[in-house]
């Protein structure tokens, strides 16, 4: 007695979920095929498997050895400080004005702690990347995309790295339903330490990943520069007396140059009649000798001599030794002039080969990172207390400690409770996303019980350590080894790492 | 890459996660042997999920033409011997047939004394002479204390575990906390599982609510079947009624050879069908129920 086969036209208050090719359509209140991702009042979150934190006492026993001998038995074989509960999978109670789906009370050295964890719903948030290189990645304000759309911009360039910053309530809910999807996507794989390629208007195209080199334009960045022209100049000006007649550091930022340089100055350097195109600042150190590039030391020039004029035959000699290096020691070469004072290149003489590859050794391993940023909003703060704003000033007197997955966070000064995470330091698979679009984290507020009964905190809603034990979906995880452990007693003090 | 694969803390068991697929597998042997029986698992189990995606279509209608992929073509098979009596769509024995299509990746790749694949209490067996597992078996999931096992060992011929019923992962028509099946084969077993699980019914009985499969779940294959959503308070002689409904369809299908065995679970009461002197009847040590998804001390099977 076959039947008519289902329909499976989406009701219209059903969500789609494209976490897996499975595409489940998600009735409210329900959760897909998976039970990980369901559909809170038209958002798919997850409820995934809960993260959980286990001190890694077997990996760091010489790093903690007082606590074997300071430990009293308890009875309990899963001692509460050494297991940290995260809002990994925790869930969330957004929008309700209803308590955090996880109170958790342990104790800590014979404090009596509260950990509130939940997953927040962050539709403020945006992720700041560092992308340690040189080169030019577009002008500032450039619009930043991800497959087409505009995901971020340029933003002003740090010492050695190029900032991108992405996201944000304009771009994730403001722009096109693509833009906002695309910019979610491009978030969460971000903090996901997954490689995205972004391009810049105007500019590279860029391959960045959380903790890997960047790719600019195909080229994968190694180091970062030892530091500007100038800089370079001095740290290496005595190295090279006697063994070169003139060193040209090329460097978008300032270009140095030796023999008219302080350093090389007060080596007793004669002078060699270079002239270098752009302006000079002070003696030595040329701003703008060309234009911002992916080429030698950030700038567009692939040929260094370009950036020279005619040697000033008043003061220059045939047989002058010249040294033009970016400051990465990526691109060298090496010149003599002729009889008519034109540079002919040559090979690099062994004795300054040594001093570009010192240059190479100084330069650190060049980096994208990630921090996420994002804002807890009141709904989520009402989650931990009845009195949101006592949360805000709890976590500014510091006695809150705020983690993100249990990594440490940096909370800005302020209103609110803005914080910024190193994506690197919470452990993988630790972000969601709903269809708003907006990114799911999760965050953890720990504090002294007595302070979150002061404050107004759900305590009706306290439940120990041991209670989740017997819960299914768990995971367990080692805790980060450079992470500070979120229930350690400094924690106590300070929320800001 | 989507899938999750990782050894459980234990360090002995191996979790392959995927969409809405979870499975357990454990293999004994050597270091070496485990070591290939879980890249052997974890190879084949990249590809499952899409594999099975790409027909999900065809795979949510009753059969009519045989699909392409294997696992697919698995389901096909337990499920066609019913359709002329019974609405059923080959995803009735997708866990069943997962669970036993990287079983066969395992014992392919390396000779084991013994594995299981257990993919959420569908659950796959190899065994070899002298070896033997016992599952332990719970009613409801949300409770973990079991009150029977399933022992199976190398003379018995069952190597497929299933287990349906309304509170399970599934959607089940009928009104069964679990029934369990033993059969030659997982995929075998969960189709069994659903068609039995199903039968056990007290139709029109107002202490159950029943709602459209499509209303909770927009594309399930059930449509706009209807689909257990609460059982109420029941009398001995109504739970009695829907035991013996589904027990009749049970004890049909072991004549039919589609099945060992099968025991049904209502309302803390049990029946047990086979063909009462089959090696079924020492297979399920009773009171039994649904297969355990939780360890039994010094238990084996456990997942």
């Amino acid at each position: 007695m076959p039947a008519p086969t289902a329909p499976s036209v989406p009701d219209s208050d059903a969500i789609r979920c494209d976490a897996c090719p499975v595409l489940c359509y998600i009735k409210p209140g329900r959760a897909g095929s998976c039970d990980r991702y369901a559909n809170a009042n038209g958002q798919l979150v997850r409820v995934d498997p809960h993260v959980i934190l286990d001190h890694a006492l077997s990996e760091g026993d010489s790093l903690v050895p007082f606590l074997d001998q300071t430990r009293e038995w308890d009875g309990n074989i899963v001692h509460g400080s050494e297991t940290f509960v995260t809002a990994i999978g925790a869930g969330t109670t957004y929008p309700d004005y209803k308590p955090a789906p996880f109170i958790i009370s342990s104790q800590v050295q014979g404090v009596d702690m509260v950990t509130v964890v939940t997953e927040g719903i962050f539709s403020y948030c945006g992720v700041k990347v560092k992308i340690d290189t040189d080169r030019h990645l577009g002008p500032e304000t450039s619009t930043v995309r991800a497959q087409g759309e505009a995901v971020g911009h340029v933003t002003t360039s740090e010492y050695g790295s190029q900032m991108l910053s992405l996201g944000g309530v304009r771009h994730l809910t403001g722009g096109s339903r693509k833009e906002g999807t695309v910019t979610c996507e491009t978030l969460l794989n971000l903090c996901e330490k997954k490689p995205v390629e972004l391009s810049v208007d105007g500019g590279a195209t860029v391959l960045v990943q959380a903790g890997q080199p960047p790719v600019v334009d195909g080229f994968r960045e190694e180091r970062m520069r030892v530091g500007c022209g100038s800089a370079t100049i001095g740290m290496f000006a005595k190295q090279w007396h006697g063994k070169v007649d003139e060193v040209v550091v090329v460097d978008d930022h300032i270009t140095g140059v030796l023999s008219e340089h302080q350093a090389g100055k007060l080596l007793g350097v004669a002078p060699t009649g270079i002239r270098v195109k752009g302006r000079r600042s002070t003696p030595g150190r040329y701003f703008r000798v060309a234009e911002p590039g992916t080429a030698w030391g950030g700038t567009n020039i692939d040929d260094p001599l370009s950036i020279l004029e005619p040697f000033n035959p008043k003061i220059a000699w045939p047989k002058l030794r010249l040294l033009m290096v970016s400051t990465t020691g990526e691109h060298r070469a090496y010149f003599e002039l002729d009889e008519a004072l034109r540079p002919v290149e040559q090979d690099l003489p062994n004795v300054l080969s040594e001093s570009v590859a010192r240059i190479k050794e100084n330069c650190e391993p060049a980096l994208s990172t990630v921090l996420f940023m994002g804002g807890a909003g009141g709904s989520l703060r009402a989650g931990v207390t009845e009195n949101p704003v006592r949360l805000t000033h709890s976590v500014r007197d510091t006695l809150t400690r705020v983690t993100c997955g249990g990594a440490p966070v940096y909370v800005w000064p302020g209103g609110g409770i803005t914080f910024m995470v190193d994506v690197s330091r919470m452990p993988n698979n630790a972000f969601g996303y709903v269809p708003t679009p907006a990114l799911v984290a999760p965050i953890e507020f720990t504090l002294k019980r007595e302070d979150y009964a002061g404050l107004g905190g759900h305590m009706d809603h306290v439940r120990s350590l041991d209670s989740l034990a017997q819960r299914e979906g768990r995971r367990h995880l080692k805790a980060h080894p450079e992470n500070p452990w979120p229930l350690s007693p400094a924690a106590l003090k300070r929320t800001n790492q | 890459m989507r899938a999750q694969i990782q050894l459980l803390p234990d360090g002995r068991r191996l979790h392959l996660h995927d969409g809405p697929i979870d499975l357990v597998v454990e293999a004994f042997g050597t270091p070496n042997a485990i070591d290939c029986a879980y890249r052997a698992a974890s190879a084949r189990f990249a590809n499952v999920l899409d594999e099975l995606c790409r027909e999900l279509p065809l795979l949510r209608q009753p059969p009519t033409d045989p699909p392409e992929g294997r696992i697919a073509r698995s389901m096909y098979a337990a499920v066609l011997p019913y359709t002329p009596n019974y609405f059923i769509t080959p995803m009735a024995a997708v866990a069943g047939a997962v669970a036993e299509e990287v079983l066969l990746a395992i014992t392919s790749a390396v000779l084991l004394a013994r594995a299981y694949v257990n993919n959420g209490g569908d659950i796959a067996l190899h065994l070899t002479p002298g070896e033997s597992f016992a599952t332990g078996m719970i009613d409801n999931p949300s409770r973990e204390s079991f009150f029977g096992t399933v022992t199976l060992d190398f003379s018995q011929p069952a190597r497929g575990i299933a287990t349906s019923g309304w509170r399970g992962r599934s959607f089940s028509r009928g009104i069964a906390d679990a029934v369990t099946v033993l059969a030659d084969r997982a995929s075998q077993a969960d189709a069994a599982a659903t068609i039995i699980a199903n039968a056990v019914d007290l139709p029109g009985h107002p202490a159950i609510t029943r709602v459209p499969a499509c209303f909770l779940s927009p594309d399930s294959d059930l449509g706009p079947r209807l689909v257990t959503q609460g059982v109420g308070r029941l009398t001995s002689e109504e739970i009695a009624a829907a035991l013996s409904a589904g027990a009749i369809v049970a004890r049909s299908l072991v004549s039919a050879r589609l099945i060992h065995s099968a025991v049904l679970h209502l309302s803390g009461e049990t029946q047990l069908a086979d063909a009462s002197t089959h090696v079924g009847a020492r297979a399920l040590a009773c009171p039994p129920g649904k297969i355990c998804a939780f360890p039994a001390p010094g238990s084996p099977f456990h997942a």
